[in-house]
Order: structure tokens, then sequence, then C-alpha cells
């Protein structure tokens, strides 16, 4: 469980983040989005305990994290925007170390550090220098370090920045097996990816939310926009005029090369009766299908709506 | 107590694992070793000089050979302590395992003071395999052997002292060539603030880090001295985790 209240963090006269809260629960995969230097990095530093906000709190598990930092670092997982990785360490002895510096048990170590290396696919690659790694499994290692401790918050920034498509899909595997009985918070720039892994989403712009809410509401949201894409071959005067004809349309807009964008009224189902019209002018039809609004949509409504 | 065995051994790992320990300990080894001959050879021709045989009181192996090599040990310390020490924070920051550090359940004295115990464990090192040669003084000579003894205790403060200052240079940089610069700077003002003047006359000549070691390496363990080298060390590592708590909050 993580819960953010009124964070606010201020370099000298910039505020880098602004009256910030949200709250978290077991299970809870955040998708903590925004434009670069929005933020997202600063909040989640505050949020690991790396540096302490201006004004608010933090509460890992209950502990505040500027009250009780020793307590609730330890359960936290932290992945930097860079791996703090020690080039010169093979990836055993870093496992260990890290292992070591928080804290884990001397019993649980061993089954821990095998735990992660096999999750994260790096058990070939055990014996090897850092140093000598490529940078797909330079980032494995530095997820691996994260969850070493077993952390019950784990936070990721930019995960799967500069891998490789395979390597991307494995890393958003990876994640999603994680989630579950801990609470992850990944920050990223790939939209998609919050679709795919993510159960909420949190949209700041600079140091300010501008959006928080649960994709399954979103998306549903963003399916349910209704209007409808209609392109047909024949492109003549008066098509325009005969789609407004027909029941329950309360609005098109032509496009380039045949394309309308049909706006129903409320709650009006009018595919059928499109079609029939288009059907019975011999339009010819090519193509009709819901207009569905991306989040790289949402994502920019919501920026551009807070600059207004 | 865990964390910090786990921050030493993991700075000492780092130093023996490149090629820097060895090669700061063999460059050590060789310099001293090498004025250790030159003063043993001026000693053997002092014996047979007629001049000098009339000041018998000081013509000993004390006085023309553990003194004068003592002496070379603190300045080949001076040149040697800002290469240990330039990499112990500013690499971490380079490498953003600062980041690491700052958010493992460890508190910031707890990682200044590991990081410092693991330099002095390479110091020791040093001075042991300095001591080598004083060694083999012993088996065909008889130099007085609480002289040596002391000099040690002097040695092992100034270069305790000039570690932590070592330490704080790092710790204001991310580049190592600065942090190795920024002490020697200053390790180099404090040596030559005073050196004309001494300990007990004036203020520059208290604050000079050499003029406290003199008494050590006549023989004498004085409280006054051993108190100057704690509060420096004192203070150098009190400034290094003072600036690295004031990083988080800027």
């Amino acid at each position: 469980m993580v819960h953010v209240h009124n964070l606010t963090k201020r370099y000298g006269s910039l505020v880098a983040v602004e009256n910030l809260s949200f709250r978290l629960d077991r299970g809870d995969v955040l998708g903590f989005l925004g434009p670069n230097g929005a933020g997202k990095t600063t909040t989640m530093r505050i949020i690991t305990g790396y540096m302490p906000p201006t004004k608010g709190t933090v509460h890992i598990e209950g502990v505040d994290i500027f009250d009780n930092p020793l307590q609730a670092k330890k359960m936290i997982g932290y992945l930097p925007e860079t791996p703090p990785l020690y080039l010169d360490m093979t990836v055993d002895e870093y496992l260990d170390f890290v292992a070591d510096i928080k804290q884990v048990k001397r019993k649980e170590k061993k089954s821990r550090i095998f735990y992660v290396l096999e999750k994260c696919g790096l058990s070939d690659v055990r014996k090897r220098i850092i140093g000598h790694l490529s940078k797909g499994y330079r980032q494995r290692v530095g997820i691996a370090q994260a969850l070493v401790n077993n952390p019950s918050v784990l936070i990721l920034d930019e995960p799967t920045i500069g891998l490789d498509p395979l390597q991307i899909i494995e890393i958003r595997d990876l994640i999603k097996s994680l989630s579950g009985e801990r609470t992850v918070i990944l920050s990223t720039h790939i939209l998609p990816e919050v679709t795919m892994i993510c159960s909420k989403v949190v949209i700041i712009n600079e140091g300010k939310m501008v959006l928080e809410e649960s994709l399954d509401y979103l998306s549903e949201g963003l399916r349910n926009s209704g209007s409808l894409l209609l392109r047909v071959r024949q492109n003549g005067e008066g098509v325009k005029e005969k789609i407004m004809s027909v029941k329950g349309v309360s609005g098109v807009k032509p496009g380039s090369s045949g394309e309308f964008v049909i706006t129903p009224s409320e709650g009006v189902e009018i595919r059928e009766e499109l079609v029939r019209l288009v059907v019975e002018n011999d339009l010819g039809l090519l193509e009709l299908r819901p207009l569905v609004s991306t989040l790289e949509e949402v994502f920019m409504k919501a920026i551009s709506s807070e600059g207004n | 107590m865990k964390a910090f065995y786990t921050i030493v051994k993991r700075e000492l790992r780092s130093y023996f694992a490149s090629p820097l320990a060895y090669i700061i300990l063999v460059v050590f080894q060789v310099i001293s070793a090498r004025f250790f001959f030159l003063y043993l050879q001026g000693f053997l021709q002092f014996q047979f000089d007629p001049s000098y045989q009339l000041q018998t009181g000081e013509l000993n192996l004390n006085n023309l050979v553990v003194l004068p090599y003592f002496g070379t040990i603190s300045i080949v310390l001076l040149l040697i302590v800002p290469l240990i020490t330039m990499r112990l924070i500013a690499d971490e920051k380079k490498n953003y395992t600062a980041e690491l550090l700052f958010t493992s359940p460890v508190r910031i004295r707890t990682i200044v003071f590991g990081k410092f115990t693991a330099s002095l464990i390479l110091l020791i090192i040093m001075l042991l395999l300095s001591s080598i040669n004083i060694f083999v003084l012993m088996v065909h000579g008889n130099p007085d052997f609480g002289a040596v003894f002391s000099g040690y205790i002097g040695l092992f403060l100034l270069g305790a002292s000039f570690l932590s200052v070592g330490i704080f240079a790092s710790s204001l940089t991310e580049n190592q060539l600065i942090a190795a610069v920024i002490s020697f700077g200053v390790l180099l003002l404090l040596w030559l603030v005073g050196a004309l003047s001494d300990a007990e006359s004036s203020v520059l000549g208290y604050i000079s880090v050499i003029n406290h070691y003199e008494d050590f390496s006549k023989g004498l363990i004085e409280l006054k001295d051993v108190v100057y080298y704690l509060s420096l060390i004192f203070l150098g590592l009190f400034l290094t985790y003072t600036s690295l708590e004031s990083e988080r909050w800027r």
C-alpha cells in the first residue's frame, strides 16, 4: 500500500511537484505518465526516500518514509532510470551485495537470489561481469536488484527504455507476473504499455496531477466515444446530405478521400441504417468502424486542457 | 553493523578487483624502499667519516635512517592518499549507484564510515609493507623501538587524517580527477600553511598537519597531537556526511 499525500517539491523557485496525492492498494499497478520534465522521476525519488519532499507525506504500508526511513525502505524495491550497477562486479556478487545492504535475512538470501536470477532470465550470465553485459541484460540486473529483498512496493522508472522489442515483451510479462501481491508504480513514455500492464493511470504535467483513473474505467470511456468512421468510393455532391438524412445522425464531418466522421445522437444505433443507405445509393462501401480514441488522445487532451 | 560490514567488504573488493590497489601498493613500496636504502647508505658512510666521530650522540639509526624514512613515507602518503580516496563517493554518483545506496535501509553515516574504514585498511596494509624495511633494520641493528612504534602511530593518524579529507573531496563531485585535485590541494595547503612556524607558537603552526607529526617521530605520543588528528578525522567525515545529506535537500 502506498499513500502519497499533498506532495510538493520545490527546487528554489522551481516547482517540480505540486500537491500530488494518490493512494494505491495491494495489487494495483500504477502507470505514471507525463511529458519529459513533468516531475515523474522526482516523485519516485521522494517515494523511495532518496530525497525529502518540501511538503507532504508518503506512507509505505503505513510507515512514513521520512520519519522512519530504515523501516520503510526495507519494503521498497526501486529501479532508477539508470540501473545502479557496479560494473566491476559479477551478477552474483552484485545481487549478494544488494541483498546484504537491503538486509535480506541470511537464511533467505540464497533462495531470493536464485529466485530473481530465474525470474529475470539471468541464470546463464550470473558469473559474468556486469560491465561486459549488453544493455538489455543490465536492465534485467537492475530489475533483479529491485526484487531481491522481496519488496511489497515496487517502483520502476521507465523499465523498458532502451530494450529491443523482444526484451520489452519479456519485461512486460515479468512485471505483470510480479504484480498481484505487490503494489507496483511504473513510469513510462510508451502509452500502449500502460494499457497492457497497468490497472490505474496517473497523468501529471508540470508537477500537477491532471488525470487519475482506473484503467478499466478509462478504456471503457475510450471505446464509447461513439463516433463512426465511414469510407465510401463515391464521393460526389450530396453524399453528406444523404447521410444527414439518416435518422439519429446528429453530425457529419467529411474528411479526405470519401471519409466521413459521423456522430450519432446519444444512445442511438445507426449502423444498420447507414449501411442500408450506402447500399441503396450504390455509394460503394469501403469501411465502417467505430472511432476508438487512444490513450494518446486522452493523454494529449489531459495535458493540453491543463495548459489552457 | 551488518550494513557497515557489507560496505567495507564491497569497497575492499573494488580496490583489489582493479589494478589500482596493487599499483598504489607497489609504487608506495618501491619509492619508500629506495629512500630507505639511500638513508641506510648515508648512515654507513657517516660511520667512517672522521668529522662525525665526535658527535656519537647524534650518530644513530633513529636519527639517520628511521626518522628520514618516516618523513619520506609521510610525503608519499600526501601524494598517494588522494588517489586512494578519489573514487570512494564520486564514483557512486557517476554510476548512479548512489541512488541504490541512499534508497537502501542504511544510514548515511554508516556508508561514510564504511568507506573510510575500507580506505583505512588499505593504509594499514601500506604501513605494514613499509615496516619490512624497519624489521630488517631491527635484525641487523638496534634502533630505538619506542620511537619506531610512536612513529608508526603518528603515520597512521596522519594517513587517516589525509583519508578523511580525501573522502570529503570525493563527496563534492562526481569526477574522480577533480576529487583527487581538490584533496591534494587541501592537503598540501594544510601541510605548508605552518611549515615555517612550529606548533606551539602560532595558529597557522597549529593548523599545519605535519607539525603535529614531529613529536611522534621523536618518540613522543602527546595528547594534544592525538587530539589534533582525531579532530581532523572527525571534521573530514562530518563534512562528508553533511555534504551528502545536504545534497538530498537540494
